[in-house]
């Protein structure tokens, strides 16, 4: 499959190919992905050479340590970073035209899937964050990348927030009343929806009614582990505090924009046509059975200008199934059951792993 | 003193001397010695109480003919390694052979190992009223700088297990001018291995060696300084390389287990290397279990080829001296272990050549086994002095 076949791809809905019609097509594009970036990133072929077996995906971790890039500097328009704590080395993502624009194309089809509007997407939107999170838009952390992949959704847009992160709760009440009846689209990270809008509204006395909205949030639950709040707990408490029924989480990272996988309405994460997982054993990557937890591969089929088309990450997780989810969306579903667990090495260096 | 806690010994230390190999410390070590045996159930433990028997140590003191002209330096003030469990008790039993007054700082870990040792000794102090006025075992968090200032400042010598950062920490702070410290920093190992001898092992011969090689490495995640990192073929030949990792990988697949995270960082090392050093590395089998990276060339760099659990890089060498050759083997090299060479061999290479690194040569499966002789130190007399009667 060359770059062309894509586009067909682009006409189709985005959960339409069960996993064996998908696959072809898929590891067509995929084997061109390969052979492109062997081509054209030095790095990732010194790997693909040097390395036995060849392997089929690299670590995430290797956009921390290198620039990996598959276009000349000239036709890179963005650079996207993850949001990593201060001192943490973060991920360095090149992006040019074509992958940028693709990464938009298929993050509206998913999206779109699930907020029902198949011809028009758009509708008013709350972003739960702060606006001085975009203010660097040439060095995109994967928060403002998120926040403005999402941004094309909206019609109307508004913070939820100042920068201080205190909740702008009138301007959030007469946003919902001016579009009551419309459906509204919340965007936010997990940690900041539960930090700053469900506990300011839960310590408030004034009532928000946002049972018409639907709530996409991403970005991982490390935090909210930590205090022991489950993905339930963290729907329930919304249902409690604002009326919101449609909450969808997303698994993404800022290595795969675009092709995320979506939570649908059983909670289960989905992977779309533009994307697959798979679910590899930590003794020899070979693929875990369904229900087998293991560390998560990631593909996607969007990476031109950098090697992230196949990607080991280090998340654990686990395929739940395949073509037969209720939600009546084909292909893999699967769990993520967070980070691994740091190594905790014997010996006499102290090299513990603090994560 | 505040923020200290005692866990045992004597409140008000007495620093003066005791005579270096006592026969009364040995009977003290022997009787800890057979308490010790009787728990089987952590390897390490019994390995400690192997060390101690009186018939051991008198074997050791035969070493130190002078021994009778020897006392301890006084006060030794020991800062154990805060993440292997058992060190710190051998690093005790060597200031007292030496004669010394000893402040243990436990690891700041909590090892169920350290309980069980103490708790041994406590009861075996009370018939030794003279060693435990001279005993304390102490813990505070290791960041407390002004506490490691205060013992230092009463001690006659320190031992201080690493790393490098931890040792340039403490050396920096104030002690009596004729403080004596002896310092285990970073260091790097590896292992020297015959192709002749690998090929003419029987079944047995090279199951002993297997199994030697993974008590000097995956036992302990190959992250010990004197576990080998890379290992260096002698008449390379690769049928033997092949039959020797075939029995390793058939050996450890039973009895290690890769964590996920482990697998994740092997595979980005090979990365790492296959980018910035154009090395090409294999998984065994084509699992995560053993990492094989062919060194391309030896130069003065070659203690960057270093990782854990299982990540081996190899190099054939064409002779001995490519390898005992002084811009390769700097002072950063400790030990080195061998299998189908003749270490007195090794040994004159080491002097002839005027090598600044490699203090030990042992045989594999003893990697990990330490010694009153560590780190090129003799610990007994740097930790003693001797009444010189002229």
């Amino acid at each position: 499959m060359n770059a062309c076949d894509f586009e067909e791809l682009l006409k189709i809905p985005p959960y339409s190919l069960n996993q064996q019609d998908k696959q072809e097509i898929f590891n067509a594009r995929i084997n061109y992905l390969n052979e492109f970036h062997k081509n054209n990133c030095p790095e990732y072929k010194s790997i693909m050479q040097n390395i036995s077996p060849e392997l089929d995906f690299i670590p995430v971790r290797l956009f921390k340590e290198f620039d990996l890039k598959s276009v000349p500097d000239n036709e890179i328009i963005k650079t996207m970073t993850s949001s990593g704590t201060t001192g943490q080395k973060v991920s360095r993502i090149f992006l040019n035209r074509d992958t940028a624009l693709n990464q938009q194309k298929v993050m509206t089809k998913i999206v779109s899937d699930f907020t029902g509007n198949e011809k028009s997407s758009r509708m008013p939107m709350i972003i739960l964050d702060c606006p001085s999170v975009l203010k660097k838009r040439e060095l995109l952390t994967a928060r403002g990348a998120g926040i403005l992949g999402f941004s094309i959704f909206g019609t109307k847009k508004i913070y939820a927030f100042d920068d201080d992160m205190n909740l702008n709760f009138d301007e959030i009440k007469k946003f919902v009343d001016e579009f009551a009846g419309q459906k509204i689209l919340l965007f936010g990270f997990t940690f900041m929806i539960w930090q700053y809008f469900y506990k300011a509204l839960k310590n408030s006395n004034s009532h928000l009614d946002l049972s018409n909205a639907i709530l996409i949030h991403g970005g991982g639950w490390k935090k909210l582990a930590n205090e022991a709040v489950s993905s339930e707990d963290f729907k329930n408490a919304l249902n409690d505090v604002c009326g919101l029924k449609n909450v969808h989480d997303y698994y993404g990272m800022v290595e795969q924009t675009g092709s995320i996988f979506m939570q649908c309405e059983h909670g289960n994460l989905h992977a779309s046509i533009f994307s697959d997982i798979k679910i590899l054993r930590a003794q020899d990557f070979s693929e875990c059975s369904f229900n087998e937890r293991g560390i998560i591969q990631v593909l996607s089929l969007l990476p031109t200008s950098y090697p992230g088309h196949s990607l080991l990450t280090e998340d654990e997780g686990e395929i739940l199934g395949v073509d037969d989810c209720k939600c009546g969306r084909l292909g893999k579903y699967f769990k993520v059951h967070g980070r691994l667990k740091g190594a905790e090495l014997r010996g006499c260096s102290d090299t513990y792993e603090r994560r | 003193m505040n923020g200290v806690n005692l866990l045992l010994g004597h409140e008000k230390i007495n620093p003066l001397p005791l005579k270096t190999y006592d026969d009364e410390i040995i009977n003290f070590l022997n009787d800890f010695s057979r308490e010790l045996m009787k728990i089987k159930t952590w390897p390490e433990i019994v390995a400690l109480g192997f060390f101690c028997r009186k018939g051991n140590l008198e074997k050791l003191r035969a070493n130190y003919p002078e021994y009778k002209s020897r006392l301890g330096r006084g006060l030794c003030f020991h800062i154990a390694p805060s993440n292997i469990a058992v060190n710190f008790a051998f690093s005790y039993i060597f200031g007292l052979l030496s004669g010394c007054a000893n402040v243990v700082r436990v690891p700041s870990k909590d090892f169920e190992q350290v309980s069980i040792i103490l708790s041994v000794l406590e009861k075996i102090l009370t018939a030794y009223p003279e060693i435990y006025e001279r005993t304390q075992f102490i813990k505070y968090p290791s960041e407390n700088n002004l506490i490691t200032q205060e013992y230092s400042l009463m001690s006659d010598a320190r031992l201080i297990w690493g790393g490098d950062e931890t040792i340039k920490k403490i050396r920096s702070l104030e002690t009596k001018p004729r403080c004596v410290d002896i310092s285990f920093a970073d260091r790097f190992s590896v292992c020297l291995i015959d192709a002749d001898a690998v090929l003419k092992a029987d079944e047995d011969e090279l199951k002993r060696l297997v199994q030697n090689f993974y008590n000097d490495t995956f036992l302990i995640d190959q992250n010990a300084c004197s576990s080998p990192s890379v290992i260096f073929w002698l008449n390379n030949n690769l049928n033997a390389r092949k039959k020797f990792w075939s029995a390793v990988n058939s050996y450890a697949l039973l009895k290690f287990r890769v964590q996920p995270a482990v697998s994740v960082n092997k595979l980005a090392r090979a990365c790492s290397d296959a980018i910035k050093l154009d090395i090409k590395t294999s998984r065994y089998e084509e699992q995560n279990l053993i990492y094989l990276a062919e060194i391309n060339s030896l130069d003065e760099n070659l203690n960057v080829y270093k990782f854990n659990s299982g990540y081996f890089y190899e190099y054939a060498l064409k002779n001995l001296d490519e390898l005992f050759n002084p811009e390769i083997i700097n002072a950063k090299f400790q030990t080195l272990t061998y299998y189908g060479v003749n270490p007195e061999n090794l040994r004159e290479l080491v002097i002839k050549n005027n090598l600044p690194g490699f203090d030990r040569i042992t045989p594999i499966g003893r990697a990990l086994d330490i010694n009153l002789i560590w780190d090129g130190f003799d610990i007994v007399r740097t930790l003693s002095r001797i009444v010189n009667k002229e």
